[in-house]
Formats: C-alpha cells, structure tokens, sequence
C-alpha cells in the first residue's frame, strides 16, 4: 500500500498547500515526493512529538499536512499531541502509519501496532481509515484531503481488490450471495485470509463479506445491515485487540439499533500469546486470523 | 519609543490577575504574577495582527485573560466568568473560543513546536509575520522543548521568538534541584539560538530586548531568557512555591493590594 500512497501523494501534491511530513522514514518509496514537493517535504527527524505539533501550526495557517511514520511510532509517542493540538482544533492534520497490525512482523512487538485504532478511534473528531485493499488507499486520501478535518490512515500490505472500488463507506460490500448464512466483516488486509477461506471450501455462496473501511461507524450501510438482519450471524476478523477494535464498536452499533443477533464471535489479536516472534504470517495463526482457523469458525457455523 | 503609558499595565494588570484569582479562590497566582511582564512586552506591545502569540505555560491563563482583556478582545463581563461553570475562560486556555488563543494549552512542552509550525508555514509562504511562544523554565524540562529547538534551528526560523519565563521554581521544587538549568543560556547558545538573557520585569530590556531580535536576520531562531521571580509583586509571594497552587484568603488578598499599590503606584 506504500507504493500506492506515495503515487497519490505525488499527484496531490501538486496543490501547493499539501505538505509532506516524515519521521526519518520512507527509504526507497518517497524519494520521488521528496523530489517534486521540495521545501513542501520535510524530514523533521525522529521526533514524532514534534512533528505533529509543527504538523498543527502548519495546518493552522493554512496547510494540509500529512504526516508519516511506522504505525506505532506515530501513534502511541504523540498520542497527547494528536488529541490536543490537531483533534481540540479540528486541523487538517493527517497522520499515516505504515504496517498497522503485525505489519512489521519479525521486527517485532515495538515495531507491532495492535492497539492503534482503539487510541486513534475515540480521538475527537478523528476519522479512521483502514485500506483493505490497495485501490482504497487513493479513494481514502481524496476523501481525507477534502474533509480536511483530522484523519488517520493505516496503511498494511495490500492485495489489489476482487470488486470495484468506489468511495469508502464505512462498511463496503466485497462479496454477497441470496443464500448467505453468515456475515463477516473485516478490518483491512485481513480480509484477503478470509477471502482465501472462502475460496478453498467454496463457501462463497454462504458468506456476504465487508470490509470496515472507515470510523466511526455513523453510517452503518443498508447492504451491511439487511445482511446481518438475514443471516443473524456476524464474525468479525481483524488484527487488533478487542478492546476499542472493531468488533466492539459494532457491537455497540447493533446494539443501538436494537438488532439482535443468534451468533457473534470476534476474531482478533491475541497480542503474544506464546512470547514467541516470527513474521505477520506466524502471529495472524497465534491469534486465530489464519486462513485455517477463519475456515474452520465458518464451517462449524455452517454446520451448527 | 517606548509609550510611557505601558508601564502603568504593570500594576494594573497584576490588580486585576490577583482580583480575578481572588474571586475565583483559585490558584497559579505567583506563576502569572512572574510572567505578566513578559506578556505585556511581547504580546501587548509588540505583537501585529498577523504575528501569533501561543502561551504555553497555559496554566498562567490567567495573566492571558487580563492581556486579551487589555487589548479588547475579552470583554469585563466575560472575565468575570474566570472559573465559574459555563465559562469561556477555564484555569487553562481553552480551544476555538477567541482568536487570540488560537491554541488549547495547558499540557507543557506543547507551545514551541507548534509555534515553530506557524514560523516555518510564515517562513515557506514568504511573509514577515513573526512567531512567538512563552515556555515556563520548568516546562523546558520536556523533551519536545529540545525537538523544537532543533527544528528551529535546522529551518533557520529567525522569524521564531521564543520567551522563557525562568523563575527557577517549578511544580514541585527549584528547577535546578530537579533537572538542572534546562534553560540555561549556553545551552541554547550552543543548540544555535540567538539568545538574550534579561531582567524580566523590566519593560524597557523586554521591549528593546524583542525589537532588536525582530531586526536580526541571521537566520538564528531567538530566545528571551527572562531572570524572573515568581510570584513578582506581592511580597509574600515571591519565590515562595506555594503561591504555584494557594488561592488567597480576603486578608491575604487585602495584603496583596496593597503591595501591588506601593510597587507600582497603580
């Protein structure tokens, strides 16, 4: 997804008022940027802090600021900068975090980010964005430039996208079937272990699958809701923690709108359950988000 | 030239901070007493409707109120509020409220970065608004105070002017038994700031002080070290870091006055 930032990025940049900001990151991706936007791109350094309070008096005379770093980093280190200085204000400050989830793998748990969308979700006046697929990193960049208010971007590693990729809702529609039995939802890239799942055993047909593409989810789509009212059955994967991941935030949404369900389960990091450390592959399986383990909750659901 | 009817402020507007505190039964006192005279220099006097002022040490909001006040855009009613539910004017500046506190602070060490966001947005659009930002001594412990500072150096924001208010007491000692001089001179002499160090109740060094900074193109961020005394005014008060968290009693208050009165002749 990386690429595909940087691509939007370079075309959007071309409005002299976008500016670029780096945690002392982007070897081998940005250098084109770097290039085109000149004294627009700046490298404030490994200081997140920093550069999201540079970021915010930027923004408050008039600039649109992008500011990237490794999820985590720029994150949890600036949290109370982004919560004071851009959210109190409303500014048009985006933050990007590369390699949400287990992203960065066998660089390990500081390198992790599986707690982010719990922080950055219940920011004020925060919008989340969470790419399932390459093509929805450019549609969310031009929304989040033309909302203009503040906006995270967590960016994973992309597949290009089985449907065609419209404006991001907060729960698009990826594939669904008359005969479904079971909705399931996904945050970001995790989607393509269910897709695998679903393509193995041909369950396509008795699955409708989403993805949660933005939050909050103000504005639960009517597909999604006529889905979850047909099938009664809801798994939720991503690769986050429960607590604050998108699984409670549905929850709550359902149980606003009085929508009951049969069955509900939650798949989602478990952090490290082993103390052991491989790549994103080997921490998806130790928390349950393989391909293996999603067939096997579809197939017990199916057949219960 | 210095308008002599400016130092009549440095009375008027202590009488009013400690009115304001009295009322509220609030505390911070000693810490907008020791800044106020920073504020009258940088904010009243020098600062032009396209400069930006940002008071980082928010929890002397207070001392902002009675500037912002002076200068209209607070009205008295309004500063009557100071503390009561339903206020505009909370113990730390609040957001998106008045244009001249266009920032919420209150947590430190965020003022000097996004103070050298606006001078380096100043700085890429070509125009010759200036910057300025009052950090507390104790705040320079924050380690964002020595990101920004870097930053401003590496983007020669001479455009930037930061005032620090060193009194030399902090949240809960002497900031040398804590941290050690976090603003010392050298220190921001050697990070490659232009440095000024003065008395920091006297009106004359802070103005000519800021004037000769503004007309220094030398592509060095500035800072103002200003030698302060916290709680500067009321005798009781000064150096004494109680006065950071007491409110005053009506005899105290009285005390107070009175002080203010013979020092000043306000």
């Amino acid at each position: 997804m990386r690429k595909a930032f940087s691509n939007i990025i370079s075309k959007v940049a071309k409005d002299d008022k976008v500016i670029f900001i780096t945690g002392d990151l982007g070897f081998s991706a940005f250098e084109n940027i770097q290039e085109s936007m000149k004294n627009r791109f700046i490298n404030t350094g490994v200081a997140e802090q920093n550069m999201i309070g540079v970021a915010a008096g930027l923004a408050h005379k008039g600039y649109k600021v992008f500011c990237y770093s490794i999820a985590p980093f720029i994150t949890y280190r600036c949290l109370e900068q982004i919560r004071i200085d851009v959210c109190f204000h409303k500014l048009p400050v985006f933050v990007v975090g590369n390699g949400g989830g287990y992203g960065y793998g066998i660089m390990g748990a500081t390198h992790h980010s599986i707690e982010d969308i719990a922080c950055m979700s219940s920011m004020p006046g925060m919008t989340c964005y969470i790419p399932s697929f390459v093509e929805d990193v450019e549609t969310s960049v031009l929304e989040i430039l033309e909302s203009g208010t503040p906006a995270y971007l967590r960016l994973g590693l992309g597949k290009k996208s089985p449907i065609q990729q419209t404006k991001p809702e907060c729960i698009n529609t990826v594939s669904s079937s008359p005969e479904a039995k079971i909705t399931v939802l996904a945050l970001g890239p995790i989607i393509n272990n269910i897709i695998a799942a679903m393509e193995t055993e041909g369950y396509k047909e008795k699955v409708n699958l989403f993805s949660a593409v933005k939050l909050p989810f103000d504005n639960l789509n009517a597909p999604f809701l006529q889905s979850i009212r047909n099938t009664k059955k809801l798994l939720v994967v991503e690769e986050h923690i429960a607590r604050g991941g998108i699984a409670e935030h549905i929850a709550l949404s359902l149980m606003n709108k009085n929508i009951h369900l049969d069955k509900f389960k939650s798949l989602h990091a478990l952090g490290y359950p082993s103390g052991l450390y491989g790549d994103q592959n080997y921490h998806q399986a130790q928390s349950g988000l393989d391909t293996g383990n999603i067939q096997k909750t579809i197939k017990e659901w199916l057949t219960n | 030239m210095i308008d002599q009817s400016i130092y009549s402020l440095q009375g008027d507007l202590r009488l009013k901070l400690i009115e304001m505190y009295h009322s509220a039964n609030a505390g911070h006192i000693a810490c907008s007493l020791s800044c106020i005279d920073l504020m009258i220099g940088a904010l009243i006097h020098h600062k032009k409707e396209e400069d930006s002022f940002i008071l980082s040490k928010g929890h002397a909001a207070a001392s902002l109120y009675v500037c912002l006040n002076h200068t209209g855009e607070i009205s008295n009613e309004e500063l009557k509020t100071f503390y009561k539910n339903g206020t505009k004017l909370p113990a730390h500046p609040a957001a998106n409220k008045f244009t001249g506190i266009p920032f919420a602070l209150g947590s430190l060490g965020h003022g000097f970065p996004i103070a050298a966001g606006i001078a380096k947005a100043n700085q890429l659009k070509k125009n010759t608004a200036y910057s300025y930002v009052l950090m507390s001594d104790g705040e320079t412990n924050e380690g964002t105070t020595w990101e920004a500072a870097h930053f401003a150096v590496m983007h020669k924001l001479d455009n930037l002017i930061v005032l620090i208010d060193k009194n030399g007491l902090q949240g809960f000692g002497h900031t040398k038994d804590i941290l050690g001089d976090t603003a010392s001179e050298e220190k921001w002499q050697t990070l490659g700031f232009e440095v000024l160090s003065i008395n920091g109740h006297d009106l004359e060094q802070i103005i000519n002080g800021i004037d000769k900074l503004k007309k220094s193109k030398n592509s060095k961020p500035k800072v103002i070290i200003g030698n302060t005394v916290k709680g500067k005014g009321v005798s009781f008060m000064e150096n004494e870091m109680k006065w950071h968290y007491l409110p005053l009693d009506p005899g105290l208050y009285q005390q107070a006055v009175n002080d203010i009165r013979k020092q000043y002749r306000a």
